[in-house]
């Protein structure tokens, strides 16, 4: 039987709550959100906290995605399921219906958070992947207020992020621009789990060239944030399978996978390659209309 | 700690440790073992119960989470003696062998038609796809699953699959 090793349990009401608690309690303290990955982690006693500080009332504060004319806003709180089923990320950034529907199984989608899976930094987490590629910022708070910081900021390496100790994240935001789509493609052992690679892009087209995209890989190495070589490789160019292969052959050579049972490294690198084109290729297509 | 929680509609109130998770609570300190434990690392799903309407692993849950919360488990299913259709389903359809993932595999299909009452048979496995079973290999799950759909929408005819025992 796997139980977690004793802790106290409190539970905060309101973000500031949540933060005033964490400062009280110190760095033997930890939100749990979803506890999705945090419960198993600490079931498995590969982390120990004196205190948890249950955040999941603060759904109400932090579960919304909002669109804005130029931007869209996600609280750290929204329910993998609430992704998935969000028909306005649906319309204008189809990548997060595309992940969300791999991510994990219904049962943990209705219990993990993007404020969760963020945080946990874990190297092959998808989210971080998705927000890498729709050019992301986290919104951080603190007892002094927030600050913002981007997806290459907030990830410091594995399992380790730019939250400190009594901070929070709150927000997830990434601009709306026009002429633009996405995609989500990942390959997994079985339904369900954790991706052996998974590539997410994001593009803009107008006038027949790409005017930029972005790449975000998962699970090929302890860093998943962008390559920018992709993007400038991409930009100004006219859409083509062989300007798609380029661009895998960059994330192929970017990449540093390592050889685990999910695969072998050279495996990983394979698929790097071909899902940064098969992303690339539908988020185009979408632009144009050709898919959905 | 006190914890008090709704449970199949009646409020309960016990002392636990913070460490306590959902299934054990529900198991050892409620008796209600309908709610099995398997795997322990929230792959399984037989643990499945439902929290506020909506079904999740029990084993990767705090029992202090589900504090001030609505819990629903297998044993809230039936209602004044009556079975409810999704286990009547899983009855006339054989949607089980051995039944150790049956509870976790009724909680889930009952918040599915509760959703959706006439699902396709990919949103049926869909729905279930968080839910291991190694005696069916899931298609008379799924077929116990059309039964009870087909049972509520009144459209069920002596053609359908299953027949009464
Ligand atoms: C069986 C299973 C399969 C899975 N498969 C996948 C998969 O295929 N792909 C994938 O990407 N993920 C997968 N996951 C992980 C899942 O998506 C988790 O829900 C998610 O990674 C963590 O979200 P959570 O809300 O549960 O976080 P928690 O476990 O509650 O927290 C994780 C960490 O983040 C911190 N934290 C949480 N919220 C905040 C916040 N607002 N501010 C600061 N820190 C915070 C916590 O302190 C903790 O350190 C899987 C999980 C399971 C159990």
């Amino acid at each position: 039987m796997q139980v977690p090793a004793p802790f106290d349990y409190e539970r905060a009401t309101s973000v500031d709550d949540a933060i005033g608690l964490l400062a009280r309690l110190g760095a033997t303290a930890r939100l749990v959100a979803g506890g999705h990955s945090l419960l198993p982690m600490m079931k498995l006693r590969l982390a120990h906290f004196e205190y948890l500080v249950d955040i999941n009332d603060l759904h109400g504060e932090l579960g919304y995605v909002k669109v804005e004319p130029t931007r869209i806003r996600i609280g750290a709180m929204t329910r993998h399921r609430e992704l998935l089923e969000s028909p306005e990320l649906l319309s204008s950034f189809p990548i997060f219906h595309d992940a969300e529907r791999v991510i994990a199984d219904p049962l943990v989608r209705n219990r993990g958070t993007i404020g969760g899976a963020l945080c946990q930094a874990d190297p092959s987490e998808d989210l971080s992947a998705v927000c890498t590629a729709v050019d992301a910022s986290c919104v951080i708070r603190g007892l002094d207020g927030e600050r913002v910081v981007s997806m290459a900021e907030f990830y410091r390496g594995p399992y380790e992020t730019a939250v400190g100790n009594a901070e929070m994240l709150t927000e997830v935001r990434f601009p709306v621009r026009p002429h633009g789509s996405s995609a989500y493609e990942k390959v997994g052992r079985r339904a369900g789990d954790w991706p052996v690679v998974s590539c997410g892009v994001a593009a803009w087209v107008e006038g027949g060239v790409i005017t930029d995209a972005r790449v975000g890989l998962a699970a090929v190495g302890p860093n998943t944030t962008g390559i920018p070589a992709i993007s400038q490789a991409l930009r100004g160019r006219a859409p083509s399978e062989d300007l798609y292969a380029e661009a895998g052959a960059i994330a192929a050579a970017y990449c540093a996978p390592v050889t685990d049972q999910r695969g072998s490294a050279a495996y990983k690198r394979h698929l790097a390659a071909e899902l940064t084109r098969r992303a690339l290729r539908r988020a185009v297509a979408r632009i144009d209309g050709r898919e959905v | 700690m006190q914890v008090t929680m709704t449970v199949n509609g009646e409020q309960v109130t016990r002392d636990v440790e913070g460490r306590l998770l959902l299934v054990h609570f529900l198991r050892d300190h409620l008796a209600l073992t309908g709610t099995h434990w398997g795997c322990d690392t929230s792959n399984c799903g037989a643990c499945a119960v439902w929290l506020d309407g909506e079904p999740v692993k029990a084993c990767t849950v705090l029992a202090a989470m589900a504090g001030g919360h609505e819990v629903r488990t297998v044993e809230g299913l039936e209602q004044f003696g009556e079975l409810d259709s999704i286990q009547r389903g899983f009855m006339h359809c054989h949607g089980l062998q051995c039944g150790f993932c049956t509870p976790g595999m009724l909680m889930t299909a009952r918040a599915l038609l509760d959703r959706n009452p006439s699902p396709s048979e990919p949103e049926i496995r869909e729905a279930i796809s968080g839910q291991i079973c190694r005696c069916t290999g899931y298609a008379s799950i799924v077929r116990s699953v059309q039964w009870a759909a087909a049972e509520e929408a009144g459209t069920r005819t002596s053609a359908d699959v299953g027949s009464p025992p």
